[in-house]
Order: C-alpha cells, then sequence, then structure tokens
C-alpha cells in the first residue's frame, strides 16, 4: 500500500485529503457526490482484484453488484430478513456468483476478449432474469422499507453514511494490500503475466483463477448492497446495466489497474471529473459529457500508465524496475 | 420542425425567460423584487432526456407566464427563477441532484420522469424537508411511503388504469357493447408491469375478456412477432402501454400484419399524445385513443401554452403540460405561504386547494402525498390533431368508438 | 401457437439481417484491429442520423443515400483511426477500449446536444408495404435488408481474399511485425479496415431506418447483439457474422414468442454463453486468440 515514488505520494496524499475534507466542507453537493464515488470505488476494487492482479478484463462486473444488491433486497422485501444479514448474504451470492462464472469460463478456457464478452452476456442474462420473474420485482424493481436505523442499515444522518462507507472502503483496500502480498497474489499475478508458465511452475491456476472471481464477487456483491442501502430502491437496469460494468473497468484503468490505490485514485478522478463537467456547463445538459469524455481520451494519451503509473515516474523513492506497480 | 429551428427557438425562450426574471432587462426590473428559486429536476441526459427535456421546457414557460404576471405578490411580485438539474436517467444521480438544488436554495422542486428516479429523489429530498411535486411518477410506490414532502400532482397508474376502464366501459356501452376481446401490450417496466395486473383483474368486470397479454422490454426492435399474436388472438381491441419508440414500431407492425381492430386504446402510451407520432405516423395514427395526462386545452392559460410550444417550435406533449402545471401548484403554495422556507412550504402544499392549474383537475387536494382529485383523460387523434373526447365536460370533440372500417 | 412459427421464423431472419450487417463491421475491425469497438453503435446512430438528414432536407431516399453515405462514413472511420483512435491509445489495447468508450459517450452526447433527444422517423410512400412469402407478411424494408446482407458478406469476403489491399490488411491481422517488415503501411491498412467497418455500418442504417427510428440513444439497441453476432461468428470472420446475426434473429424471435418478448431476450445470451463454452472460437472462427 505504500507508495513508491513522490509523485505517486502526493496522489494518494490528494486522494485521502479530498475525502477528509469532505467531513470539513458541510456541502450537501460534496457529501452527496462522494457517497456515490465511494460506492463506485467498491466496485472498482472488485473488478481490479480479477482484472488488475489477474488480467481477467470482464465487461460484465455490474452481474456481482446487482446479484448482491438483489440478493440482499430479495431477503429484506419478500422474506423479512434483517438488512445485516442481506449484507453477509449479498457479499455471499456476489461471491457465489463470480465463483461460478469463474468456473464455468474458465473450464472452458476462456480467455481474453472472449472472456469479456461472455460476462457481458452474464450480466445481461441476469438483467433480462430480475426484470422477468415475480419474485425479483419484475419490471418494477425492489423497494427497501424506509426506516432508518442501526438495525436496518439505513442512516438518517450522511455523514454517519460517508464514515461507514470510509471504512468499508478502507477495509476493502486492506483486504486487497493482504492478497496482493500473499502468496495467493503472486500466483495471481503471475497467471497474469504468463499463464502457461505459471502452470508449468505446478500453479493450479484454474483453481486461482476461481478463487480470485470469488473475492471480486464478494467485493462487487458488497457494492451492490451498499448501493441497495443507500437507495433503497433497485431495478434490474440501475444495478445490472451496462453503466455499471463501465464505470467498474473505468476507475481502475484510468488510476492504476493492479495497484491498491489506483482504483479509488481513478473513480475519485473521474468523478471529479464529472461533476466538474457537469457543473461548468450546466446550461448544456449532454455537452459536460462530451467534454469528460475528451479529457479522458486526452488522460490516456499522457497517462497511459494510468494515474499510479505516471505517478511512479516523478521522484522515484528507490531506483529499481519493479517497484512500478507496487503501490 | 427542424433541429435548427428548435434549438434557437429554445434560445428565444430562454432569453425570454432571462428577461422576465429582470436579468437582462431593467426596464421591468423593480428595486426591490427579490427572487424565489424554484428547482425542476429532470432527466436530460441518458435514456430518458426526452421526456425530462420536454418537462423543463414546461416549466421555463410556467415560469415565464408567472413572473409576466407579476411574480409571488404575497412577497412583493419575487420574480421566479428556475434551478435546472440533471437526473442523467440514473436514481443516484437523481439523489445527487436535489444536494445541487438544495444548495442552489430552492424552497421546492418538480420532478423527475421515471418512478426510479423519483423513489430517489423525494427520499433524498425529504433528508432537507424539501417538497417535490412529483410532476410524472405513475408508480404507486412514489406515495406509499409516507414521506411528508411528496406530492404527486398527478394521477398514479392505479388511478389512470380505473378511469381509462370506466371510459371504455362508457364507451364501448354506448356503441352497443361491440368490443368483446382485448389484447393487452405492455412495456415491462414499473408503469407497464403495474397497469397490466389491474387490466387482467378489471376488464372482466366490464365484459371484456383479455385474450392476450403480452409484455416487451424497452427498447424492443421488432414488432412483428407482438402483431400477429395480437392477430391470432382475434381481439377486437388492443390495449398498449409503452413508450414512443416502441409504439411508433408496434403501429406499423400492426398495419403490415393487416390486424384488424375494432379501436386501439392505450393507457399512459407514449405515442398517442404525442402529436409528432401523428404527423410522422399520421394513418397509423387515425383514430388511436389514449387515457393519460392531458391539459384542459380551453383555458386560458393553456391556449396561450399552445401557442408558445408551438413558436418555439416544440411539440405540445403531456410532459409540457404537467410540468407547466407543477410549477402553478409550486408558485400558488409559495403565493400562501408568503416565503421560501422549505418547511413551510410543505405545510402551504399540504394544505393547497388551488384549483387554477391548466390540468383538468378539480381543487387540488393531497392526501398521502397523493392529489384525490387528479384525472387522466381520454384523447384521440384525428387528422393532424390530438382531440380531448372524456370526460364530457372537456372535450373537444366527440369520440369515435369503433373506429370506422376501411373502405 | 403453431402457426406462428413460421412467420417468427421468417420475421427473425429478417432482422438477422440487419445484426448481420451491423455486426460485419464490427467483425472485420475485431478480426483485424483486434479490438472491441465500443463506439460502434454510435456510429450506427451517427449515421441512421446521416440518412434521416439527407431524406429531411433533401427528399433523398434511404436507399438512394447508400452511395452518398457510404464513402462519407469510410472516410470518417478512417479519420477516426488515424487521428484519434491510433494516436490516443498509444498503442496499448486497453487504452483502444476505453478511447473507443469516451469516443462513444462523445458522439452520443454531441447528438442529444445538437439533434436533442426526439424519436424521429421517415415518411416514406412505402413505409407499410410488405412481400408475402409462405402466408406471412414481411415488411419490405426488412426484405430488402435481408438480401443486402446476403450480397455484402460475400462481396466483403471476396474483397478480403482477392484485393490486394484485402491481402494487406490481412497481413496485418495475422502478423503486424512481419507485414510492417515487407513493407506494408500498417496504420493504413488499419484505418481502411476501420473505414470499412464503418461503411458497413452505414450501409446497415440505411437499410434499417425505413423500418425503423433514431434517437441519440439508438446504438445500444443494436450494439449487444452486434457483439453477441461477432463472437458466436468466430471473431473475424465475416461469413461466421451473417450466419450467426441469421440463426441470432430466429433464436430471439422463437424465445421471445414462446417465453414472452421480456424473458425471451435471454435466448440470445444463453445462446452465446453456450456456444462459446463448447465451442470457443465460434460457429465459423478458426482458433481462439487471446
Amino acid at each position: 500500500m505504500k507508495p513508491t515514488s513522490m509523485g505517486q505520494a502526493v496522489l494518494i496524499a490528494a486522494a485521502v485529503l479530498y475525502l477528509v475534507s469532505v467531513f470539513f466542507l458541510s456541502s450537501p453537493i460534496w457529501m452527496g457526490f462522494s457517497l456515490n464515488a465511494l460506492i463506485i470505488a467498491v466496485v472498482a476494487l472488485s473488478w481490479n482484484v480479477t482484472g488488475g492482479f489477474g488480467g481477467l478484463f470482464s465487461f460484465g462486473h455490474a452481474v456481482m453488484y446487482g446479484t448482491g444488491a438483489y440478493a440482499s433486497a430479495v431477503l429484506q422485501v419478500n422474506y423479512g430478513v434483517n438488512a445485516w444479514i442481506g449484507l453477509v448474504a449479498g457479499i455471499v451470492a456476489g461471491a457465489v456468483m463470480g465463483a461460478f462464472i469463474g468456473a464455468i469460463t474458465f473450464r472452458f478456457g476462456l480467455k481474453g476478449s472472449y472472456f469479456a464478452l461472455v460476462t457481458l452476456a452474464f450480466a445481461e442474462v441476469m438483467r433480462i432474469c430480475a426484470s422477468s420473474f415475480a419474485f425479483t420485482g419484475g419490471g418494477a424493481g425492489l423497494q427497501v422499507k424506509l426506516d432508518p436505523g442501526i438495525s436496518t442499515l439505513q442512516f438518517q444522518d450522511r455523514t454517519v453514511s460517508y464514515t461507514l462507507l470510509l471504512l468499508v472502503v478502507a477495509a476493502v483496500m486492506i483486504l486487497t494490500a493482504v492478497m496482493k502480498n500473499s502468496r495467493f497474489g503472486a500466483y495471481l499475478i503471475a497467471i497474469r503475466e504468463n499463464e502457461d508458465a505459471a502452470r508449468a511452475l505446478g500453479i493450479d491456476t484454474y483453481r486461482i483463477k476461481v478463487i480470485a472471481m470469488a473475492i471480486s464477487g464478494a467485493f462487487g456483491g458488497l457494492a451492490g448492497v451498499l448501493y441497495l442501502q443507500t437507495m433503497l430502491y433497485i431495478d434490474s437496469t440501475v444495478v445490472y446495466g451496462n453503466a455499471i460494468s463501465v464505470e467498474a473497468l473505468i476507475g481502475p484503468l484510468i488510476g492504476g489497474a493492479g495497484t491498491v490505490w489506483g482504483p479509488l485514485v481513478g473513480t475519485l478522478g473521474l468523478h471529479l471529473l464529472g461533476e466538474g463537467a457537469k457543473h461548468l456547463l450546466s446550461n448544456a445538459p449532454g455537452l459536460n459529457f462530451v467534454l469528460y469524455a475528451v479529457v479522458l481520451i486526452c488522460a490516456l494519451r499522457f497517462l497511459p500508465q494510468g494515474l499510479m503509473g505516471f505517478a511512479a515516474r516523478i521522484g522515484p523513492f528507490r531506483k529499481k524496475e519493479e517497484d512500478d506497480d507496487n503501490a | 420542425m427542424t433541429h435548427h429551428l428548435n434549438r434557437r427557438s429554445l434560445l428565444k425562450a430562454s432569453g425570454a425567460l432571462a428577461l422576465a426574471s429582470g436579468l437582462a432587462a431593467p426596464s421591468i426590473l423593480r428595486a426591490q423584487a427579490a427572487t424565489v428559486k424554484v428547482g425542476i429536476l429532470e432527466p436530460l441526459t441518458g435514456n430518458l432526456a426526452y421526456n425530462g427535456t420536454q418537462c423543463v421546457a414546461g416549466a421555463k414557460f410556467a415560469v415565464e407566464a408567472l413572473n409576466a404576471a407579476g411574480g409571488i405578490k404575497s412577497m412583493g411580485g419575487a420574480q421566479i427563477e428556475l434551478v435546472v438539474a440533471d437526473a442523467q436517467s440514473r436514481p443516484e444521480v437523481a439523489a445527487a441532484a436535489v444536494d445541487t438544488l438544495v444548495e442552489a436554495g430552492v424552497c421546492a422542486f418538480t420532478g423527475a420522469t421515471a418512478s426510479s428516479l423519483g423513489l430517489a429523489s423525494t427520499q433524498a429530498a425529504a433528508k432537507y424537508n424539501l417538497a417535490q411535486v412529483v410532476s410524472i411518477g405513475t408508480a404507486e410506490a412514489m406515495v406509499e411511503r409516507g414521506l411528508p414532502n411528496v406530492f404527486r400532482f398527478t394521477p398514479g397508474v392505479n388511478k389512470c388504469t380505473t378511469v381509462a376502464l370506466d371510459n371504455l366501459r362508457l364507451l364501448n356501452e354506448g356503441a352497443g357493447s361491440p368490443v368483446k376481446t382485448a389484447a393487452i401490450v405492455h412495456e415491462d417496466g414499473p408503469f407497464g408491469s403495474g397497469m397490466a395486473k389491474i387490466l387482467n383483474e378489471r376488464l372482466p368486470g366490464i365484459g371484456i375478456e383479455v385474450v392476450e397479454t403480452i409484455q416487451h422490454p424497452t427498447p424492443q426492435r421488432d414488432f412483428n412477432n407482438i402483431a400477429l399474436r395480437v392477430k391470432a388472438s382475434k381481439a377486437d381491441i388492443l390495449i398498449p402501454s409503452n413508450y414512443i419508440n416502441e409504439y411508433t414500431l408496434m403501429a406499423k407492425a400492426i398495419r403490415q400484419q393487416r390486424v384488424e381492430l375494432m379501436a386501439i386504446y392505450s393507457i399512459l402510451g407514449g405515442a398517442a399524445s404525442n402529436i409528432k407520432f401523428v404527423r410522422e405516423n399520421n394513418e397509423v395514427a387515425q383514430y388511436v385513443m389514449d387515457c393519460n395526462h392531458w391539459y384542459d386545452p380551453q383555458k386560458p392559460a393553456s391556449v396561450a401554452l399552445a401557442e408558445n410550444v408551438a413558436k418555439a417550435g416544440l411539440d405540445l406533449t403531456y410532459d409540457v403540460m404537467v410540468a407547466y402545471a407543477s410549477v402553478q401548484v409550486i408558485a400558488d403554495a409559495l403565493e400562501r405561504s408568503a416565503s421560501d422556507d422549505r418547511e413551510k412550504m410543505i405545510e402551504a402544499l399540504a394544505a393547497s386547494t388551488f384549483d387554477g392549474s391548466i390540468m383538468p383537475y378539480g381543487p387540488t387536494k393531497f392526501v398521502n402525498g397523493d392529489n384525490v382529485n387528479s384525472q387522466p383523460v381520454n384523447t384521440q387523434i384525428r387528422g393532424e390533431k390530438i382531440e380531448l373526447v372524456f370526460p364530457k365536460e372537456y372535450a373537444t370533440a366527440e369520440a369515435v368508438f369503433p373506429m370506422p372500417k376501411e373502405g | 401457437m403453431s402457426s406462428l412459427i413460421l412467420p417468427a421464423v421468417l420475421s427473425g431472419l429478417t432482422m438477422g439481417a440487419i445484426y448481420a450487417l451491423v455486426a460485419l463491421g464490427l467483425t472485420l475491425i475485431y478480426g483485424v484491429l483486434h479490438i472491441i469497438n465500443f463506439a460502434h453503435g454510435s456510429l450506427l446512430m451517427l449515421a441512421l442520423y446521416a440518412v434521416y438528414f439527407l431524406h429531411f432536407y433533401l427528399g433523398i431516399d434511404p436507399y438512394i443515400a447508400i452511395p452518398i453515405v457510404l464513402p462519407v462514413f469510410f472516410v470518417l472511420g478512417y479519420a477516426l483511426q488515424r487521428g484519434l483512435i491510433a494516436p490516443m491509445s498509444s498503442g496499448s489495447e486497453t487504452n483502444v477500449l476505453l478511447v473507443t468508450l469516451a469516443l462513444s459517450l462523445a458522439i452520443d452526447n454531441l447528438a442529444l446536444y445538437f439533434w436533442t433527444s426526439n424519436t424521429r422517423t421517415i415518411d416514406i410512400p412505402y413505409a407499410y408495404d410488405t412481400v408475402e412469402f409462405l402466408g406471412a407478411y414481411l415488411p419490405l424494408g426488412r426484405v430488402i435488408a435481408f438480401f443486402a446482407a446476403l450480397a455484402v458478406a460475400p462481396v466483403l469476403w471476396l474483397f478480403m481474399e482477392h484485393t490486394r489491399l484485402g491481402a494487406s490488411i490481412k497481413a496485418v491481422a495475422i502478423e503486424k511485425r512481419g507485414a510492417e517488415i515487407v513493407g506494408i503501411d500498417v496504420n493504413h491498412a488499419y484505418a481502411v479496415c476501420f473505414g470499412i467497418g464503418t461503411a458497413c455500418v452505414a450501409l446497415a442504417a440505411c437499410l434499417l431506418l425505413p423500418t425503423f427510428y433514431v434517437t441519440p440513444q439508438v446504438g445500444y439497441t443494436f450494439v449487444l447483439v452486434a457483439f453477441t453476432t461477432v463472437v458466436l461468428g468466430g471473431m473475424g470472420s465475416l461469413p461466421g457474422a451473417l450466419v450467426a446475426g441469421l440463426l441470432l434473429g430466429v433464436i430471439e424471435s422463437l424465445c421471445g414468442l414462446f417465453l414472452g418478448e421480456s424473458l425471451g431476450q435471454i435466448g440470445i445470451f444463453l445462446a452465446f454463453i453456450l456456444i462459446l463454452l463448447f465451442k470457443p472460437s465460434g460457429l465459423l472462427g478458426r482458433g481462439v486468440k487471446a
């Protein structure tokens, strides 16, 4: 988790400073915006496990997010189950979904673009199912009863929600760091670099990849539950839609895939860009997205390795090649 | 209509708005004319952009008219300033947009076209005690949460479907009950599914058997199968409920597959009350009926609105009307509360008996946030126009039911 | 219900032809550049607007518009690849993906800003004409699209197999370095390929508009199915895209008939997942490339 260069230290400090400053800004806009950004950061961290460390590109990460959200919502709405149990169920459901998709796609040897598009198809299948069956509320979606309280995991005070979200993001990042530095993480990175070589070294690549999908799914499911508990309403397009899948991958890729801080830095950066564009062009809805896209394209031109990769080159603490993805 | 005209006139409209709000015209700027801010939260980008943009246009016309008429008199002629926020067709953005409105200092706001957006925004606004006058939010969940800041001015899906059924019964009986069977085609979102459920329960009660119910997603690319199933069901009438794109494709397929129907009777249909559909698909649009939100075309404000909308090169859709009326409701509450305090606005809205809106409603009465005196009306496409055919006291034309057989 | 099966199959075939047309360009771009072009749907939307405005302002019939729109979109595609996608992505495949994503966001929202979110349809004299075949009524526009797809796929295939330019594009696709060494202008070949892919989508637009509508969001209506078609047919395989498109059209139509239109959509994706699992190279693909 430690930065490897001056640049990275500055970038991380800026992100932390921003997150802390939300407490003192007492601005509803910043609060609401940061809440949304943090939930997306969890999805981004989820994508990062498989996409960043494992090199397993998914275009359908909404499948984990949606499954987590729906699992909790179905239990709460249809069976009156407590929201905390719903939270656990959502995480487990996400993990199971991730493991399931991993188990069958990797069993059949899918990788690269094929894996990416199959995850997309899985997200679509789940979206269609969720909007077609009665127990998921069909097209009308599911609505959790508004009832603020600790036992219902709904918080009236947004500062409380924000604090808890920060803790969740921190926990997920610590888990990511632990994973990265574990034997498992080393195997996963080895698979990303060269799967055949990893297998030749005796790594059970199939097992490692499925476990990675399960971990990613757990994080994704967690993010879905966080969304549900914030918005209290989900429908199939909202949680299984393409928008989430895109947000899941774009943050890590811009921030720096396969790093601990990258997904958070990237997501915050992109959300700030989006918010800034919205305020700058509030009289021309649509043009804000154009500005966002233009800045994004330019960023890609100048930061091909993502923000963390770029920052790693500024004032490195140690002059070693291998430090590149060490943050 | 060209996109040039369209944009230029929009600019003109907003220019007029700036003029009216006293920003650019010293001649009508009063010495102490304060402004009071009213919000509008609509999806201006994303897949609901059409409806949201139409709503904002309607609200702008309302603000323009109210300001020209002297603003809020109880507040010394304060001019209304409209604060527009984009919900981007995403619930979490809708919720965050409420923060923008609060920070801008609005006293109340209107929105938000889709129930999923409305659920998110009302809940977010509740934390600020900020009133939301719901322009369109047909799902009943909108008013079932007991939030004190929710004021749904227009009818929900239950009332729309009930009224549509009553009117259908009257029409059918008036024609000697020729209609015995119906096919329902609906989009699979909240409003379509809710409607289909009620229809299936209640149509038999008015002597009409449901022979086919088909739900489809949005977007749906192909309507040939649906048309064929309706044809095979030999239904006398078709009751659709979907958005304009799907409605357009469906209307074409119905014709191409030579489906013989006595009537097309849509409920909250996206196209049958949309003049653009009438213009671009005039042949298939004839005699299509819709039970939907619609204004009372005979009120002076309605006539003026229709003129202004035409002048701006826009299409007069129900979105324009309900947003216009919602701003009227908020202005009336402002007039009575004489304050832009958020809590006072909630009180004023809760006590509203406003009957001066452009909608064909009785005096406003919010019970648990639902305006019990709202009602949908029936429209029918005749030639180049959309005529109001039901209820009788507002009608501009006699209903033609069933539709005449083609010669 | 059984009397509807034949019309449903025919209807599915004509819809599938549109999927095939949209997918042809996508598969060509994937096969050569190895990129998943997320802007494909937006380019389809742009082409639909082009066809719409040609009809609206100049009264040009969508079919007559083909010789106008095709070259314009070829140039547009060529310029996009050469001037934007290639230089901005710095050669990284991940970045190409992000550039096309951002491009799609920009195009969609520019369309929203300039042309508003109004649904537009064109009024043409033959809009309601149908062709009667085996007792089923098929919309004329869709029948034309069907035969056009049948004609275009072989033409493209012939171009790739039997022309010098086609051969050099293939060479670049198979072995970029090697092609460079023998003196092929790789950047030019890539851009030509992107241009042809974009022209394909423009052709699809000309054939689609008479029976469809255009809004800034319309690309999304087709893009997922197009991706599915590409993978199903075997990424990069032109005949594969044609067969897969038609097959998906029929699957969708029959599933819609038997499972309902909402749940029926699942058929496309289940077929997609199953075929990928058991034959990852797609129906007519050569082998899995990571």
